[in-house]
C-alpha cells in the first residue's frame, strides 16, 4: 500500500536541501542566497504542515522506507509528533538566523566564498533533518559527520586568526566526540548485530534481562553519552565554546549555538528512548553522572559569563550554562525531565540565536566594538536590536510570559517529581543559576540603555541594518513570546510526542 | 548640591557602574590585547575627534591596566613561574592517567566481546544472511559490498558522498585564496603562493616526466576499470576514484599547473561535482520514493555479471568515483598553492 502523500514530507525535507546543495555551489552569490532562503522556507512550512497534521488529526507515528528494501536490510526513517515539532523549530530558526545575519555576512566573508557558505548551510539543514528523522543509528553517524564538518566550515569562513584557532579547537574536540560515538556504535553492533534502532532496542532488552555482556553494554552507554556530551559542550568539555561562538559571523554563531549542539542532544534523547531504552539507561547510573556535570555547568558557565567584558563571549558562556539546564533535565531521567530538556532546548534555541543577532546589531551601532563600555546607549541607536536583546535577556532570566520562564518552571517541576535528592539539587542549582543569569543579563540591558560618553562619536544612521534584519528580530521576538504564552499546549504536544517516541 | 564623600570612588554604586562598563575580566585582558578586533572604518570622524577619542581610550586603558597590574601582579608572577610549571605538569600527568585509564577500559571491554569469527555471534543474523544469500538476485550485483552500500543502504552512501563534498567545500573555504577580481589586496597572497610553488616543487624533472608519461595513462585506465567493474569485482567508486585522483596528482607533479589547468580548473571541479551529486541525489530520490510507496520502478537488476547490470549501481559508482577523484585532486592543489 502506498503512503498518503503527506507522509513523504520528511523525505522531501531531507532530500531537498541535500540535493540542492551541490547546485548552490555553481550559482552566483545572490542567487545562491535566494535559493537557500527558498529551500529553508519550504522545509519550514512543510515541517509546520506535518506538525499540524500530527496535532490535529492525531495520526500516529509511521516509518518510511528509503528504497525498495524493508527495514533491517535497507534504511528507513520514522516520523512522529516530536520529530515534526523539532524539525519545524530547527528549520525556522535556521531561516531566521540566516535572514538576520545576511548583511553581516557580506562584511565578514569574502565575496567569492558566499555561495560556499550557502552550500554548507544547506547541507547542515539536511543533516539536521536526517538526524531528527532517521531510525538507523549508522545513518545518524553519517549525518553527524556532515554536521561536524559543516560547523567547522561555518566558524572558519570568517578568515581571521582568532576564528581559525577556534575552528581548529572545535575540530579536535568534536572529532574526539565523534570517535567515542563511533566506537560506541561499533561495540553496540557487535553485541546486537543490528543497526536499526528498534531492533537494537529489542536485543538490548534481551541482553539486559539475561545479564549477558553486562560490562560491554555499560561501556557502550558511557561511550555514546560521553561522545555526544563532548560534541554538545557539556560543562567540562566547553573550552571551544567562547571562541567559536564569540568570533564567528553572527549567523554562524546563532546556528552553532542553537542548532548544531541541540541536534546532538536530540540524538542523545533519541538513543535513550529508542536504542537503549529509558529503563536500561536508568539502571546504569549514567544519568547521575550527566546530572552532576549539568549542575556544575549551570553554575560555572554563568560565573564565567559574569567575568567577560565582551558581549558575544558573555552570550557564549551563557550557552554553556544553558546546555547544563538541558542536561539537568535529561539527568533527572524521567519522562518529565526529558520533556523539560526538550522544551528548554527549543526556548534556548529561539532565544540564543536572537541574542547573537541582536548583539551583532548593537555592536554595529557602536562602531563595531563588542566591549561593554562602547555599547552604552546602543539600545537607542539601534532600537529594534535593543528591544530584541531585552526580550531575549528577559527570557534567559526567566521572566513570565517568555519561553525561559516556562522552561525553568518545567525543569523545577520535573525535579520536584523525582523523589530523591535530585529534587533539592535541581531547585538549588536553578536558584543559583537564575540569580547569576540575572546579574549578567540585566547588567547588559542596563548598559545598552545607559547614557553614552558625551565625547563618544558614533556613526549617524546605525540602526538601519536593513529590512531582513529587523524582520528576523521581530519574528524571533514573536517566537519567544509565543513559546511563553502557549507553553502549555507545546508541553502537551511534546509529552504526546515522547509517548509516541518509545 | 550634594556633597561627594571622599571615599565615593570606593563605595558600592560607582563600583557597580565600573563593573557595568567594562566587565571584570582582568585575567583575560592580556590575552585580548594581541587578538583584539580591528575596528573597521565605520566611524566617520574628523581627524581631531578621532585623535581625542583615541587619547581618552588610551588613558582609560592605561588606568585600568595600572589598577589591574597592581591587583594581579602577584598572581601573574605565580602563574608565569612556579605555578605555570606546576599546572603544566599536572595537566600532562592527568592526560596520561586518563588515556591509560581509557585504554585499559577499552581493552577490558574487548575481552568481554563475542569471539571473532564464531558462527553464533549476534552479528551473524538474518540481516547478513539475506545480504549474502539473496544479494545477487535482488540487486544484480555480483560484488555483495557494492549491492549493500549502493542499493540496500543507499541512503547512508548518499550521505557519505556528501561528507566528501562538504569536506572539499570546507577546505575551499579555508584555503582558497581570493582571486584578483575580489580585490587587489589579496591577489598578492596568490602571487606569493605561486612563487613559493615554483620555488619548492619539482620542475621539468626528466625522469619523473618519462615515468609519468608511461604510468599516468595506465593508472587512469585502471581507475576507470575499478569504477566500471565496481558491481562485478572488488572495487567501486570510492577506491577507483582514489586511484584516478592519484593519477591526476602524479601528472600534475610531473608537468606542472600549466598543463593541468587546460582541463581542470575550479569551474571543472564545480561542474563535475554538481553533475555527479545531482545525478546521485535525483536518481536515488526517485528510487527511494518509488520504493517507499511501492510504486513500479523502471530500474531492474538485469543479468548479474554483465557490465551494464545491477540497476543504478554502475552509474552511481561513476558518480561517486568522479566526486572522489575531484576531491582528492582539489585537496592536493589547495594545500599546495591555494587554488585549483
Amino acid at each position: 500500500m502506498a503512503h498518503p502523500l503527506w507522509q513523504s514530507i520528511p523525505f522531501v525535507c531531507i532530500l531537498l536541501p541535500l540535493g540542492s546543495a551541490a547546485m548552490t555551489s555553481v550559482l552566483p552569490a545572490r542567487w545562491a542566497r535566494r535559493w537557500t532562503l527558498l529551500v529553508l522556507l519550504t522545509v519550514t512550512s512543510l515541517s509546520l504542515a506535518l506538525m499540524v497534521l500530527f496535532g490535529v488529526t492525531g495520526a500516529s507515528n509511521y516509518t518510511y522506507t528509503m528504497g525498495h528494501y524493508t527495514a533491517p536490510w535497507g534504511n528507513e526513517i520514522r516520523a512522529g509528533q516530536l520529530e515534526a515539532i523539532t524539525a519545524h523549530f530547527f528549520s525556522l530558526i535556521m531561516l531566521l538566523s540566516l535572514m538576520g545575519g545576511m548583511r553581516k555576512l557580506d562584511e565578514h566573508v569574502t565575496s567569492s566564498k558566499h555561495s560556499l557558505y550557502y552550500v554548507v548551510l544547506l547541507l547542515l539543514t539536511a543533516a539536521l533533518m536526517a538526524q531528527i528523522y532517521t531510525n538507523d543509528i549508522f545513518t545518524a553517524y553519517v549525518f553527524l559527520e556532515i554536521m561536524t564538518i559543516s560547523a567547522c566550515a561555518l566558524i572558519a569562513v570568517r578568515n581571521r586568526g582568532r576564528t581559525l584557532v577556534a575552528a581548529a579547537r572545535y575540530m579536535i574536540l568534536n572529532l574526539v566526540g565523534s570517535g567515542l560515538f563511533l566506537l560506541g556504535i561499533i561495540l553496540l553492533y557487535d553485541l546486537t548485530g543490528h543497526l536499526l534502532m528498534s531492533n537494537i532496542k529489542e536485543a538490548v532488552a534481551a541482553l539486559h534481562a539475561t545479564g549477558e555482556y553486562a560490562l560491554p553494554l555499560d561501556v557502550v552507554i558511557a561511550l555514546i553519552s560521553v561522545g555526544l556530551c563532548v560534541k554538545s559542550a557539556l560543562f567540562p568539555f566547553h573550552s571551544w565554546v567562547p571562541d567559536a561562538y564569540g568570533y564567528s559571523t553572527p549567523t554562524s554563531a546563532a546556528v552553532l549555538s542553537s542548532l548544531v549542539s541541540k541536534g546532538y542532544i536530540f540524538l542523545l534523547i533519541k538513543i535513550i528512548y529508542r536504542v537503549i531504552g529509558l529503563q536500561v539507561m536508568q539502571e546504569t547510573h549514567i544519568f547521575n553522572v550527566l546530572f552532576v556535570f549539568a549542575l556544575v555547568g549551570m553554575v560555572m558557565g554563568s560565573i564565567s559569563a559574569i567575568r567577560q567584558s565582551d558581549i558575544r563571549r558573555m552570550i557564549a558562556f551563557s550557552s554553556v550554562a544553558q546546555i547544563g539546564y538541558v542536561y539537568a533535565g535529561i539527568g533527572i531521567g524521567s519522562d518529565m525531565g526529558m520533556m523539560a530538556a526538550l522544551f528548554h532546548m527549543f526556548s534556548h534555541a529561539a532565544c540564543k540565536s536572537m541574542l547573537f543577532l541582536a548583539a551583532g546589531g548593537l555592536a554595529d551601532a557602536s562602531g563595531n566594538s563588542k566591549q561593554f563600555h562602547d555599547l552604552r546607549g546602543s539600545g537607542y541607536r539601534s532600537p529594534i536590536a535593543g528591544v530584541a536583546f531585552t526580550i531575549g535577556a528577559l527570557s534567559m532570566v526567566g521572566f513570565p510570559f517568555l519561553g525561559g520562564f516556562a522552561s525553568k518552571l518545567n525543569l523545577a517541576l520535573a525535579g520536584l517529581n523525582s523523589s530523591d535528592i535530585r529534587a533539592i539539587l535541581t531547585l538549588a542549582a536553578l536558584a543559583i543559576s537564575t540569580w547569576l543569569n540575572t546579574m549578567y543579563f540585566l547588567r547588559t540591558v542596563i548598559t545598552i540603555y545607559r547614557k553614552p560618553d558625551e565625547n563618544a562619536h558614533y556613526p549617524v544612521e546605525r540602526g538601519q541594518r536593513g529590512f531582513c534584519f529587523n524582520c528576523s528580530l521581530v519574528l524571533f521576538s514573536a517566537v519567544n513570546i509565543g513559546l511563553g504564552i502557549f507553553s502549555q499546549s507545546i508541553v502537551d504536544a511534546i509529552m504526546r510526542g515522547i509517548g509516541m517516541f518509545g | 548640591m550634594a556633597k561627594i564623600r571622599s571615599d565615593y570612588e570606593q563605595s558600592w554604586w560607582p563600583r557597580f557602574l565600573r563593573w557595568l562598563d567594562r566587565g571584570a575580566a582582568p585575567l583575560d585582558e592580556e590575552l585580548q590585547q594581541g587578538l583584539e578586533e580591528t575596528r573597521e572604518g565605520h566611524l566617520t570622524l574628523s581627524q581631531e575627534d578621532a585623535a581625542r577619542e583615541e587619547q581618552q581610550r588610551e588613558a582609560r586603558i592605561r588606568s585600568d591596566l595600572a589598577r589591574e597590574e597592581h591587583m594581579y601582579s602577584r598572581l601573574q608572577e605565580w602563574r608565569s613561574s612556579r605555578g605555570k610549571k606546576l599546572i603544566n605538569r599536572l595537566y600532562s600527568a592527568l592526560a596520561i592517567v586518563v588515556c591509560l585509564g581509557i585504554i585499559w577500559l577499552l581493552l577490558e571491554t574487548a575481552s568481554y566481546l563475542p569471539p571473532f569469527g564464531y558462527p553464533d555471534n549476534p552479528a551473524n543474523n538474518e540481516v547478513s544472511r539475506r545480504y549474502i544469500e539473496q544479494g545477487m538476485q535482488e540487486t544484480g550485483a555480483v560484488n555483495i559490498v557494492a549491492g549493500m552500500i549502493l542499493d540496500y543502504r543507499a541512503f547512508d552512501t548518499l550521505g557519505e558522498s556528501n561528507v566528501l563534498f562538504i569536506a572539499a567545500c570546507a577546505v575551499l573555504i579555508l584555503l582558497r585564496l581570493p582571486s584578483a577580481s575580489d580585490g587587489g589586496v589579496h591577489s598578492t597572497a596568490r602571487l606569493e603562493a605561486e612563487a613559493d610553488d615554483r620555488m619548492y616543487e619539482p620542475k621539468n624533472d626528466m625522469i619523473l616526466q618519462h615515468a609519468a608519461t608511461l604510468l599516468v595513462p595506465l593508472i587512469l585506465l585502471f581507475g576507470v576499470y575499478v569504477i566500471m567493474n565496481g558491481h562485478i569485482s572488488p572495487g567501486g567508486g570510492f577506491s577507483g576514484g582514489a586511484i584516478m585522483g592519484a593519477g591526476l596528482i602524479l601528472y600534475l607533479n610531473a608537468f606542472g599547473f600549466q598543463k593541468t589547468e587546460r582541463f581542470f580548473t575550479y569551474g571543472t571541479f564545480r561542474v563535475v561535482s554538481l553533475c555527479a551529486l545531482s545525478f546521485y541525489a535525483l536518481s536515488k530520490a526517485y528510487s527511494f520514493f518509488t520504493g517507499a510507496n511501492h510504486l513500479p520502478s523502471v530500474i531492474t537488476p538485469g543479468t548479474p555479471g554483465m557490465l551494464f547490470s545491477a540497476g543504478l549501481i554502475p552509474y552511481l559508482n561513476i558518480a561517486v568515483g568522479l566526486v572522489v577523484c575531484c576531491t582528492m585532486y582539489a585537496f592536493y592543489t589547495l594545500f599546495r598553492k591555494g587554488d585549483l
